[in-house]
């Protein structure tokens, strides 16, 4: 079947390659060339004025790990937090979208997704004008005594975290609504014909199924939320700044590329390391099929 | 996208005996769910309504008064219309770029089995995963390492390189899907490979294609991060608005975002309608 329809003439073979060609030929320059480039410079020494040479030293990797080790910390940290947090939010919701939505499904679920049709950055602006402290919204709960007076949220690292929750819940959403959507309710019932309490259905048949999900939502939450540096930038003042905010200034304020170019590729490989060991430590035989999903 | 418009809600179990515990939880839950969708409105909601604001103030964050005036005065700021035509045409350029070699590639993965497969597959998952600020410095590094000048044509270049991946993988579960004796009895009737792609394999295969097509359209038009990494002295709509933020981001950005946010949510109940009626 695969390649029937080409096979049947001796110059289709080649068509599978030329389909792939314009792709992989874009892809080849603009991402896998540029990131060897990146561990290049990421290896050499120098300033913007003498020129940048190639010396092979490590040295970029161990000061800037020696000097930005607790930016890395606190990038995980958020992600870490960010990440449970939008689990947390999520499964609730699309559990009951997918089990109890009834005709309105799509329609809930629509709902959740529309924080998407507004720009990230706009967002996460508009997010800050909820979070400011005179703001439309904490500003009358202050005024009527609701809130302390001293009531501080912008700024600290739980504005950050609560940006990053806010503006990647929805990709949590979409993969355990879809691994939940797909469990036969019939399952359900069977373990409640065999005696299951609901708490145990729920623990023994629902969690269990729906774990893909939660799996596909973590890979596509925690990569972007650790290396993200709006949220820090816009919501997070001088204070809880992350490393995307180093490396972004290290390129631009310092034009400190080598340094930069070395915490970019460290950044990469703490994460694409990590997503390999959580799938292994899940047991998910192919990491390609759980994210491709 | 069009799985969650189509089947409708499979029965829940029925059980009339414990009716009224059963009823109790997803009460709960439903109320929960209700406030999750508010909180996630809340802002963008804000958003809307500063954009009506009577303000006098750089800030714009005190309700004044109700105007119209910022849509009026819509294209007032020039360096911000500037930047809101350079998102759009990027968008449209990098989709329509994107949208025929992802196609082309998805294809490839669906249909053909060939040497390199693995590889193209596994480059492909890359690009999805890679984090777009290493995607980012790995151009600027780039760029600077050929002394490249940044501009307006290295974004709609770094903007094609990150939506293929996600072009290609959407047509490709779309022509995984297909039954291939639907083309072969096209062949049988003598269509030639050209008439069997425009008259058989791309009808079939078009949900993907505008899927793929739309989601590249949203990821350019969205996209900060990577565009900052290679704009050079060219301003989109999002660096725009990061730019404004430190000295007040002006009520002509909440109008423009809630046009784009009107004409997105148009398009996405049409086209779910349709594919609705087309499934009945």
């Amino acid at each position: 079947m695969a390649g029937g329809l080409g096979r049947a003439r001796g110059r289709g073979r080649f068509t599978p390659y030329l389909l792939v060609l314009p792709s992989g030929l874009w892809l080849l320059a603009f991402f896998a060339i540029p990131m060897v480039l990146m561990v290049s410079l990421s290896l050499q020494t120098g300033n913007l004025v003498d020129g940048f040479r190639q010396t092979f030293h490590w040295q970029n990797y161990t000061d800037g790990l020696s000097t930005y080790g607790d930016k890395f910390g606190r990038s995980l940290w958020y992600g870490l937090l960010a990440t449970v947090a939008c689990i947390v939010l999520a499964y609730p919701a699309a559990y009951w979208i997918a089990f109890r939505g009834g005709r309105h499904k799509s329609t809930y679920l629509f709902m959740l997704l529309l924080p998407y049709f507004v720009s990230f950055v706009l967002r996460t602006v508009s997010w800050k004008l909820v979070l400011t402290d005179n703001g439309p919204v904490l500003g009358p709960l202050r005024n009527h005594g609701v809130l302390p007076s001293g009531f501080h949220v912008l700024d600290t690292g739980f504005a950050v975290v609560s940006g990053l929750t806010y503006n990647f819940l929805p990709f949590m959403v979409l993969p355990i609504y879809v691994a939940l959507e797909r469990i036969d309710p019939r399952l359900v019932e069977a373990a409640h014909d065999l005696y299951a309490s609901r708490v145990q259905a729920f623990a023994r048949v629902v969690l269990p199924l729906s774990l893909p999900g939660v799996f596909a939502g973590v890979i596509m939450t925690f990569v972007p939320v650790s290396a993200d540096y709006v949220n820090a930038e816009v919501l997070g003042g001088p204070r809880n700044t992350m490393i995307g905010n180093v490396i972004q200034s290290e390129y631009f304020d310092n034009s400190a590329y080598p340094v930069a170019s070395a915490l970019s590729f460290v950044l990469m490989a703490i994460l694409l390391l990590g997503i390999f060991a959580y799938a292994r430590a899940l047991g998910t035989q192919d990491v390609l099929e759980a994210a491709g999903r | 996208m069009t799985t969650l418009t189509t089947d409708p809600a499979p029965a829940p179990p029925a059980d009339p005996a414990p009716a009224v515990r059963r009823r109790r939880r997803p009460a709960v839950l439903h109320v929960y769910t209700l406030l999750l969708i508010a909180w996630l409105i809340l802002p963008i909601a804000i958003m809307i309504l500063f954009g009506f604001n009577d303000t006098h103030s750089k800030q714009n964050f005190r309700w004044e008064g109700f105007t119209l005036r910022w849509y009026v005065h819509l294209f007032d700021k020039s360096d911000l219309t500037t930047a809101l035509v350079n998102s759009l045409t990027i968008a449209l350029l990098s989709t329509l770029i994107t949208t025929v070699i992802g196609t082309l590639a998805g294809l490839a993965l669906g249909r053909h089995r060939f040497r390199g497969k693995g590889v193209t597959n596994l480059v492909l998952f890359m690009a999805i995963s890679c984090p777009e600020i290493v995607m980012g410095a790995s151009l600027l590094s780039m760029f600077v390492t050929f002394n490249l000048p940044r501009g307006y044509l290295t974004i709609l270049v770094a903007h094609v390189m990150f939506s293929i991946a996600f072009v290609a993988v959407t047509v490709r579960a779309r022509v995984v899907g297909l039954d291939p004796a639907v083309e072969e009895a096209a062949q049988d009737l003598g269509a030639g490979p050209w008439t069997r792609f425009r008259l058989v394999t791309l009808p079939m295969i078009m949900p993907g294609v505008v899927a793929g097509a739309l989601l590249s359209f949203v990821l350019s038009i969205d996209d900060f991060v990577i565009t900052n990494f290679t704009s050079g002295a060219t301003v989109t709509f999002p660096l725009w608005i990061y730019g404004s933020t430190r000295t007040g981001t002006p009520p002509q950005v909440n109008v423009m975002g809630t046009l784009i946010f009107a004409v997105g949510v148009v398009i996405a109940v049409v086209s779910a309608r349709r594919s609705l009626r087309a499934s009945r």
